[in-house]
């Protein structure tokens, strides 16, 4: 079964939507059964995610799982996947979260419940084969055919505007992308140019020489790309208006794993395939990422609607992800990948209770509530258990993505850090700013004296996510390590750059240690520094009380 | 019968056999009697089709003028499957239209055979022949409701602006002729490799006018002005119909005309087409955005797909001619099966084919509106459908010539085309129905068309491989 662990990754999700659209029954009633289905499909999902990650070699910096098989060999476009450090846990995650939303929405979808369930699981399907195709086409194929399903999830199920967010949402990232396909094209053409024959897979994409000047214009073209999709300030607006106007399900998706799909594509395609240029952008990048940050969450503060408000969070701490692989170190780019998962987790459950709690009130506005924690005291505790992790308190999930950008982000450029640590106080104040409205005081509103706390339901939507941000921030290693080996050698290959920009001679010796690895360490040694701060930041939080 | 001098006449027999048939029938057909005439059409079709397989690979030749080499095949099987598809949808049609049935066939079948005729023909003369079987028939079809206005002016002006084409066509071929002293293209070709190299006006001005009489068929910016009115007047399937099967013929006419007899003046066509080519794509998808009426915005569609087309000409290398008929081959079935869903929904008193018509089809269609979405979002050239691989292999040939421009441009307004497109989904899929309207029920011939053109979609856009296969085969056999 390993061999195919991949194949069946992505083939099952998309065999499951077709057997949804299959389903006797008409209209409503066949209902419970479509979302009992739909559920197992993705909970056998995320099984298979497990045994990856039980069957991964946390050693090997190298693909594994890798299967390929010609696809259309006339421009030797292969079907080729593999996962490595980098990607393993966005596939974990895409397969975490699917459950959890498809459950989050099993009584706030109430129509057309057969096509939202078919569009969820053709989602997730195509979100993990953009995370493990290693064929630069096929990664096109399943980067855009994933836009279709959240135009629909967005669209239909959405709240007032969502013809309005979905098709700038379809139309920023299409306008994006395309140039990218042309870059892909171009890319193909030169390895035809030196090998004399097309290809469009990564591995061997690596391998090519690229002159100078095509670098920057590949670069650009791939770095816009993934930049909308981050999205890296100013390529922003779109985001907002699809989270608010998203049904909570899209909105888990979108904030949870879709946008790790552009800093994800950053780390694997932009920087490895065009290092050079990527030495040149990446002040540039990191400027854009550091304003982003604090841009972000300054509007955060100011959002009267609790969802905006999470979507500015997202802008803010993704520019954190973006700092981390701007670093070029071990400690940033873990830190980005570690982050990446841990953003997954905690704006995911954020946009659940939100949701939540819109299901009961049908408004998401901050005035709207007050006091709330009298009324549903569970509901309350877990909300702040992830808004805490959200911004970064010790022992939860965000402290440590953010703790090692900050860190690689110094060793790198200590000023970018210094305003970037910023971010962290701003996000405490407009996150817990909101809990102190929304769950504090009195019960200002009489609607909200009834409001019903946590339903079973609810219990089984909000625990796992609850556990993860508690088991990721208490227990990193886990996390960390597999990661390790994968961000070195991208890390290394960037670097590497550097010294061919001095010269241009080709940099084969592989003791060729960059300046900025040396000054890091190896990667390796990341948990060490965790473990280590783990235990400083608890000794201040004991001293401060 | 294979080896004569006349097996590369068997495609364009069958279909005419057919359509005297249909006449004859027509003619014998008492008043008020049903005929299946309809299937006489996807008999004879049927049988070009089979003849255009066993042709394969025989570079069968007839008459010094008939070339049935692959590339012309591959271009007549399209154009059979655009009058198989196009029959599939009729019979309903014009039945609750009150369309006359003998005529409609006999004249979509000799359009049909006017078409395979222009793509397997070697010699200008003949293709002008071919051009006007086609073009006749088509007007006639365009003006089919004779008491509708709209459809008499379409007609008209169609008639009109076509008569002109015709004549510019005709005078680029007398010109070349005085030049050359033959109409044949490998003579011509033969004579430009020679000459080619002292290109003189008069050279020059033969090309232009021969340039002009395709541009217009082909509907290319500055040529198009006849399409929106043609194809909002016309019948909905006769519209369905000339957007694909008059696109493939002309476009083979075209590459052969362009490719062989004055490839040697490349240099001087190349940047004309490069601003056609660049014209149609921004003119047809920027206009495109501000229709209403569904119809005038598919052939704003149309238009753009022409450019994007062309863009697979101007690169004119192996890449561009094999992914201008894969390309051909998607757009038809794509076009026709978007066309199909317009016409089947529209009842005698109502046509539906407005933005606002299409409100909340999803509710009441869930199957309609789920095709029709998918048909959109080929037009629009996402994956995972055929229209997306027939976008990629067109500007993979465009950025293979060094063409970035192009491709960037043909990239950018393929987003812009989605708008569009999209908004006939946003239609179906997220807006209420505005009145509760009658909408006609679907025959299940119609239907297993449209089911069969959308797995064929999902089959190129997912394992495109043999069709590209061979769509590379059939241009590497001439040329």
């Amino acid at each position: 079964m390993t061999e195919y662990l991949l194949t069946l990754l992505i083939a099952v999700p998309l065999a499951g939507s077709v057997l949804v659209l299959l389903l006797p029954g008409r209209g409503e009633q066949a209902a419970p059964l479509i979302r009992k289905v739909g559920l197992g499909v993705s909970l056998v999902a995320f099984a298979l995610a497990l045994v990856l990650w039980a069957r991964f070699d946390p050693a090997s910096a190298d693909f594994q799982f890798v299967e390929r098989y010609a696809w259309i060999p006339a421009f030797g476009i292969d079907y080729h996947v593999g996962v490595d450090g980098i990607s393993l846990w966005l596939v974990v995650l895409t397969g975490f979260l699917t459950p959890i939303a498809l459950l989050s929405s099993w009584e706030s979808v109430e129509k057309k419940t057969r096509e939202f369930t078919f569009f969820v699981l053709a989602l997730e399907a195509a979100m993990i084969g953009v995370f493990v195709a290693l064929d630069l086409f096929l990664f096109y194929v399943f980067w855009d055919a994933m836009l279709i399903p959240m135009y629909f999830l967005i669209g239909v199920w959405g709240y007032d505007r969502r013809i309005y967010a979905a098709v700038k949402f379809i139309l920023y990232t299409m306008a994006g992308s395309v140039l990218m396909l042309v870059a892909i094209l171009g890319l193909a053409f030169l390895h035809q140019q030196a090998s004399g024959e097309y290809s469009f897979d990564y591995v061997r994409l690596l391998a090519l020489d690229i002159a100078p000047v095509w670098q920057y214009w590949g670069f650009l073209a791939f770095a816009v790309a993934f930049a909308i999709k981050v999205p890296i300030f100013p390529f922003h607006t779109w985001l907002p208006d699809a989270h608010v106007e998203a049904p909570t399900a899209g909105s888990v998706i979108l904030a949870g794993v879709l946008l790790k799909m552009g800093t994800y594509g950053l780390i694997r395609f932009a920087y490895p395939l065009f290092p050079e240029a990527a030495l040149y952008f990446t002040p540039l990048i990191a400027a854009l990422a550091v304003v982003g940050i604090v841009y972000g969450a300054l509007v955060a503060m100011v959002q009267p609607d609790m969802k905006k408000l999470v979507a500015y969070s997202s802008v803010s701490h993704l520019g954190f992800v973006v700092l981390g692989i701007c670093a070029l170190n071990a400690n940033g780019m873990q830190g980005a990948v570690y982050q990446m998962v841990a953003h997954g987790v905690s704006t995911g459950g954020l946009f659940l209770i939100v949701g939540m709690l819109s299901d009961r009130r049908h408004t998401r506005l901050i005035a709207e509530f007050g006091g709330l924690k009298r009324v549903m005291p569970r509901l309350t505790a877990a909300f702040l258990i992830i808004t805490l992790s959200s911004i970064g308190l010790p022992s939860l999930n965000g402290f440590i993505g953010e703790f090692l950008v900050l860190l690689g982000a110094f060793l790198w450029e200590w000023r970018f850090a210094a305003v970037a640590a910023t971010g962290v106080i701003l996000s405490a104040v407009y996150m817990l700013w909101m809990v102190q409205r929304v769950f504090y005081g009195e019960v200002t509103n009489e609607h909200n004296r009834a409001l019903p706390d946590l339903t079973p339901r609810e219990w089984v939507v909000i625990t796992p996510v609850v556990a993860m941000a508690i088991l990721m921030g208490v227990l990193p290693n886990i996390f960390l390590a597999p990661t390790a080996a994968a961000v070195d050698k991208t890390v290394q290959r960037v670097v590497q750059a550097q010294n061919v920009t001095v010269d241009r001679t080709p940099a084969d010796a592989p003791d060729a240690i960059g300046p900025a690895t040396a000054a890091a360490g190896p990667a390796t040694a990341a948990p060490e520094q965790v473990r280590r701060v783990l235990r400083a930041s608890k000794d201040a939080a004991w001293s401060a009380q | 019968m294979l080896d004569s001098s006349f097996a590369a006449l068997v495609p364009i027999l069958c279909v005419t056999l057919a359509a005297v048939a249909v006449l004859f029938a027509e003619a014998f057909r008492r008043e008020g009697e049903q005929m299946p005439i309809g299937g006489l059409g996807v008999i004879g079709l049927g049988f070009a089709l089979a003849g255009c397989v066993v042709l394969w690979n025989r570079n069968a030749s007839s008459l010094g003028v008939i070339e049935a080499d692959n590339f012309g095949l591959f271009v007549s099987a399209v154009i059979c499957v655009a009058g198989l598809l196009t029959i599939a949808f009729s019979g309903q049609v014009i039945r609750r239209d009150g369309l006359p049935s003998g005529e409609y066939y006999a004249l979509t079948l000799f359009a049909t055979a006017g078409m395979i005729i222009m793509a397997v023909a070697s010699d200008l003369l003949t293709i002008f022949l071919a051009l006007e079987i086609l073009s006749i028939s088509v007007y006639v079809l365009t003006g089919l409701r004779r008491d509708s206005p709209s459809a008499s002016e379409a007609a008209f002006k169609y008639f009109l602006l076509g008569a002109f084409s015709s004549a510019f066509f005709l005078y680029g071929v007398a010109l070349t002729y005085v030049l050359t002293g033959s109409t044949q293209l490998a003579d011509i070709a033969a004579w430009m490799g020679n000459e080619g190299l002292n290109v003189t006006p008069m050279m020059l001005i033969a090309l232009g006018l021969l340039l002009v009489g395709f541009a217009f068929k082909i509907s290319a910016v500055p040529f198009h002005m006849w399409t929106p009115d043609a194809y909002e007047g016309a019948p909905t399937l006769v519209t369905g119909f000339m957007s694909t099967g008059v696109k493939a013929a002309a476009f083979a006419a075209f590459i052969r005309v362009f490719l062989s007899a004055y490839e040697p003046l490349r240099a001087d066509w190349t940047p004309v087409l490069w601003g056609i080519a660049m014209l149609t794509m921004i003119v047809g998808t920027v206009v495109g955005v501000a229709q209403g009426n569904l119809k005038r915005m598919l052939a704003y569609s149309s238009i753009a797909h022409a450019g994007y087309l062309l863009v697979g000409l101007v690169a004119a290398n192996e890449i561009g001619r094999a992914s201008i008929l894969f390309y051909l081959l998607v757009y038809a079935v794509t076009n026709l099966g978007a066309f199909g869903i317009i016409a089947l929904l529209s009842t005698a008193d109502r046509p539906h084919e407005e933005l606002r018509d299409f409100a909340g089809l999803w509710h009441t269609r869930p199957a309609l509106a789920a095709l029709m979405a998918v048909f959109l979002l080929s037009l629009g050239g996402l994956p995972p459908t055929a229209g997306f691989v027939a976008k990629w292999y067109v500007f993979s040939a465009a950025v293979r010539a060094g063409f970035y421009d192009l491709a960037i441009v043909g990239m950018l307004t393929s987003v812009i085309s989605v708008f569009f497109y999209l908004r006939v989904v946003v239609m179906m899929y997220m807006a209420e129905p505005a009145d509760p309207q009658v909408r006609p029920a679907v025959g299940a011939v119609p239907l297993a068309a449209l089911v069969v053109s959308t797995a064929a979609l999902f089959y190129l856009g997912i394992l495109p491989t043999r069709m590209i296969d061979l769509a590379a085969a059939s241009v590497g056999t001439i040329f």
